[in-house]
């Protein structure tokens, strides 16, 4: 069903052109609801005295991908790494609210941060592997700070991380070859799957695709569909088109007029996109402003 | 997903759970390895500190008694005799290293205008060579003023100056060739663009964009010209009286320091002490306040 | 038919004072680069020369003799040599661990907003004068030295035969200290730059893993900064075999080959500066031979240690040492 609508984006990966709120591959219908794995209540982020984002809530689903969406600056990114706890290392940064994994308390005092990065792992938007390691080292990195140290675990999950983020066959053979040697989608597979390596629960993805060029975009975007079974998503993208290409859910954020984010809406992605509550959300997917 | 899984033996969570169960034993040794590492490096950085405190304690304890009008009036006298000062050696370091100074810096920055302008292999050999030189020992470069000036005009400052001169110049070239560098291309060109010949332009925007950069590095070196000791050991021989004049042999801060200390007589170790007192102060405000000096430069900038 | 000509507009005179034409300006900078380059080559061809003699009376196996004995003829650099050695070594031996902590702590765990007045405090050390350090290392330190620390140092090492000998103050132990003391700077500043450099995503992607902070040091970011901390390390080896006075000052001045810490000691530099006023003939080759020795030795460090350092591509901006 093609709706020729006047607001017309060229999307990088498809190139298709057209209106935003119906090409959409995806079935119409909701998708289930799953098991909880994270809940956000009232999260907000301050820096300083200056707030960055606030007044957030909703839940994250087992098996889904979910998508923080919305225009830059409506603290998506800052949002993100509340859930793994990485603005303890800024310390104007305080986050109040509560963020839950299971029934963990993210920032409760007797929770380690460090304990919690490995069930909550983390992709970032510039490939990061880490220069002076081989690729089979960069994979298994998160396993050796974790403490695993028997080798057949380690080449275990090795294969299978590599595998999950499909670059197992072109790696196997050059295993000790540095990372660097890898093209820039190569790369970013190569963080997923040191991500995976870990077996964390949710894996969160910060705009990974947004240094990529659209062949690597497009490898990812299936991977995430892939993922989902295996660890829950939460990805941050500023492309909508992404946005109704992989995620199951959305929440929408849009910095409101105090210069901090809010969560305007969260729901369905399908649902968000052609029938949103919030007038906002309407905009927004229309390519009103972005 | 088509794979049969029989959650009993599903791999993905086997592995999850013996990840965790790793993790979450090696937590303490890892958390406590990390802190001990870590207050061992801070442990470090108070090691780091305490002997610049210590230093700087113990010689305005034992440098201020000997300071009074004296101290800085008189010229030296010889052990046991009261009132003497150093004035000739305070007279000595200012005309050393005015001298030095005035030699350096012209050269050195327009040597530094030269590497910051070319590339070439000369320009590049220069540099190189510059590099090198900041690294010889002084003590090599007080053979050298005693083989160029002393062997063939006698001991005098001059001497002294000349070594010292040639300790600054790689200083001076490096940081002149760093500041000037540092200016934005974009007004180079913009002033090309208006007609401007190289060395107004040099005059009129190169130097003064990179002012702050220059005057920091001018200061640097002065600071280090005057804590020079080696070279003048040397050079300038040393001199009981008061002496204005370069060719002649002279006295200087460091060198009486050094003869001093190990003198057996205690009013002579005290006016080393003062000495030291005094020539530490000034290098060490040099060096603070050519810092002050390039952060408001920077802030006036912006 | 007439042609319309545009006037060529002539090189018009800058308002305010007349600047050298280009030929000019570019003349004169090449003038003073050479008189740079010649300046160079002179002191190069001066020290070499003023040494050969020594070379070409006692022969080249004099710098490995044993015995420094002038008024019998003798000529040995060996005891210089080791000293210079040992000395250094001390002192690169306490300046790698404690400076490189110190960096670490300085480009990662102080808050931003006082690392500026630390780091300054500690480059500061660079700034005293050598000659000041050494006259606080003799008659400051060295009677502690003389009284506690060595005494305790010796209970507690005494087994490994480092620490024979009687407390005596002004020692081969001293002036490593002193060394290190001095050549400290050098290690911090540069190994502070090059740690600040390494990427935050580096820094970051650790973390998010689950690794500690010692973890995400040593794993990543140290590795990554190798060799700008080699290089950081071997300036300051090279600052610390050149350094002439402190050491002089504080080292007792035996030409002998130093087998304890406790020892009395010389080096190179300490040699030539005790020796250099009084020695005629013979004597003052020998000497400026040394002092040839002592060059190539500084000039091979130094120069290894700026490669390293600029292969990492990072300007050193230069912690310069008084001397």
């Amino acid at each position: 069903m093609n709706d020729a609508g006047s607001q017309s984006e060229v999307d990088p990966v498809t190139r298709f052109e057209g209106s935003l709120s119906v090409q959409t591959e995806r079935s119409m219908t909701d998708p289930p609801e799953g098991d909880v794995v994270m809940t956000l209540r009232e999260v907000a982020v301050a820096f300083g005295g200056r707030t960055a984002v606030r007044d957030v809530s909703f839940d994250v689903r087992a098996g889904e991908a979910t998508a923080l969406i919305g225009p830059s600056g409506s603290g998506k990114t800052t949002l993100l790494r509340a859930l793994n706890r990485m603005h303890d290392a800024e310390r104007s940064a305080t986050v109040t609210g509560t963020v839950r994994l299971g029934d963990l308390d993210v920032y409760g005092s007797d929770t380690d941060p460090t304990l919690l990065r490995s069930r909550v792992g983390m992709v970032f938007q510039r490939p990061n592997p880490f220069p002076t390691m081989s690729i089979y080292d960069n994979a298994v990195a998160g396993l050796r700070f974790n403490g695993v140290r028997k080798k057949a675990l380690l080449d275990e999950a090795a294969e299978s991380a590599l595998a999950a983020a499909a670059l197992w066959d072109s790696v196997k053979d050059r295993l000790k070859a540095h990372g660097s040697t890898l093209s820039g989608g190569e790369q970013q597979r190569l963080c997923i799957a040191r991500a995976l390596a870990v077996e964390p629960e949710v894996l969160l993805m910060d705009e990974p695709t947004s240094a990529l060029d659209p062949i690597a975009t497009k490898r990812i975007e299936e991977l995430v569909g892939e993922l989902k079974d295996r660890v829950t998503i939460v990805i941050v993208t500023h492309n909508m088109q992404q946005a109704m290409r992989v995620s199951d859910r959305c929440a929408f954020l849009l910095m409101g007029e105090d210069k901090a984010g809010e969560l305007i809406e969260f729901g369905p992605t399908a649902q968000l996109f052609s029938e949103p509550s919030d007038p906002r959300t309407l905009d927004y997917v229309n390519g009103r402003f972005g | 997903m088509t794979a049969i899984l029989d959650s009993a033996v599903d791999p993905i969570v086997e592995r999850r759970r013996a990840v965790q169960a790793a993790a979450a034993s090696s937590l303490r040794r890892r958390k406590l390895g990390s802190m001990v590492a870590l207050g061992i490096c801070w442990l470090f950085l108070a090691i780091a500190i305490v002997p610049l405190v210590a230093v700087v304690v113990y010689v305005m304890a034992k440098g201020l008694p000997a300071w009074n009008t004296d101290f800085f009036t008189k010229s030296t006298t010889p052990e046991g005799v009261p009132g003497g000062g150093v004035w000739n050696a305070i007279v000595g370091t200012a005309v050393i290293t005015t001298v030095a100074t005035a030699v350096a810096v012209p050269l050195g920055l327009l040597c530094g205008l030269f590497l910051a302008e070319s590339d070439g292999r000369a320009a590049q050999t220069l540099r190189f060579t510059a590099d090198v030189m900041t690294g010889i020992p002084s003590i090599t470069v007080g053979i050298f003023g005693y083989i160029a000036i002393v062997r063939n005009f006698g001991y005098s400052g001059l001497a002294g100056a000349f070594a010292v001169g040639f300790i600054m110049l790689p200083v001076i070239i490096r940081a002149g060739e760093t500041a000037f560098r540092g200016v934005p291309r974009s007004l180079n060109e913009a002033a090309m663009a208006l007609g401007a010949r190289r060395a107004t332009i040099a005059r009129r925007v190169v130097v003064p964009t990179a002012l702050p950069g220059v005057i920091t590095g001018v200061l640097l070196a002065i600071a280090r010209g005057l804590g020079e000791t080696a070279p003048l050991l040397l050079t300038i021989f040393g001199n009981q009286y008061l002496q204005w004049n370069p060719t002649k042999p002279m006295s200087a801060l460091p060198t009486l320091i050094y003869s001093y200390s190990s003198q057996p007589f205690a009013d002579l170790v005290q006016v080393a002490w003062g000495a030291a007192l005094l020539l530490m102060t000034v290098v060490l405000v040099l060096s603070i306040g050519s810092r002050l000096l390039a952060a408001y430069l920077q802030k006036e900038r912006r | 038919m007439t042609t319309v000509e545009t006037p060529v507009p002539r090189k018009t005179r800058q308002r305010g004072r007349w600047s050298l034409p280009d030929n000019g300006y570019r003349g004169l900078l090449a003038v003073v680069a050479i008189l740079f380059g010649a300046l160079a080559v002179w002191f190069l061809v001066a020290v070499i020369l003023q040494a050969l003699p020594a070379f070409s009376t006692l022969g080249f196996g004099w710098i490995f003799g044993r015995v420094w004995d002038p008024s019998h003829g003798k000529y040995g650099l060996l005891p210089f040599i080791v000293g210079t050695l040992e000395a250094t070594a001390i002192a690169v031996t306490l300046a790698f661990p404690i400076g490189l902590g110190t960096a670490i702590t300085l480009a990662f765990l102080v808050p931003a907003r006082i690392r500026p007045f630390l780091s300054t405090m500690v480059e500061l050390l660079a700034a005293v004068p050598s000659v000041v350090y050494g006259l606080w290392g003799l008659i400051v330190l060295a009677p502690i030295f003389r009284d506690s620390v060595e005494p305790f140092l010796t209970s507690i090492l005494g087994w490994t035969g480092l620490f024979n000998g009687p407390d005596s103050g002004t020692s081969l132990l001293l002036a490593g200290v002193i060394l290190f003391i001095m050549i400290l700077p050098t290690m911090v500043a540069i190994s502070r730059d090059v740690l600040i450099v390494v990427p935050v995503e580096q820094v970051e992607g650790a973390m998010a893993l689950g690794a500690t902070r010692w973890q995400v040091l040593r794993k990543v970011v140290l590795p990554e900064a190798r060799t700008g901390i080699l290089g950081a390390f071997t300036l300051a080896t090279g600052r610390a075999l050149g350094e002439t006075v402190a050491v002089a000052m504080v080292i007792g001045n035996s030409p002998y080959i130093a087998h304890s810490l406790k020892s009395s000691a010389a080096t190179i530099p300490s040699l030539i500066v005790n020796n250099f006023g009084e020695s005629t003939g013979t004597e003052l080759s020998a000497l400026f031979g040394a002092g040839l020795v002592l060059l190539v030795i500084g000039i091979v460090v130094n120069s290894a240690a700026r490669w390293l350092v600029s292969s990492t591509g990072h300007e050193s901006a230069g912690v310069e040492v008084g001397r």
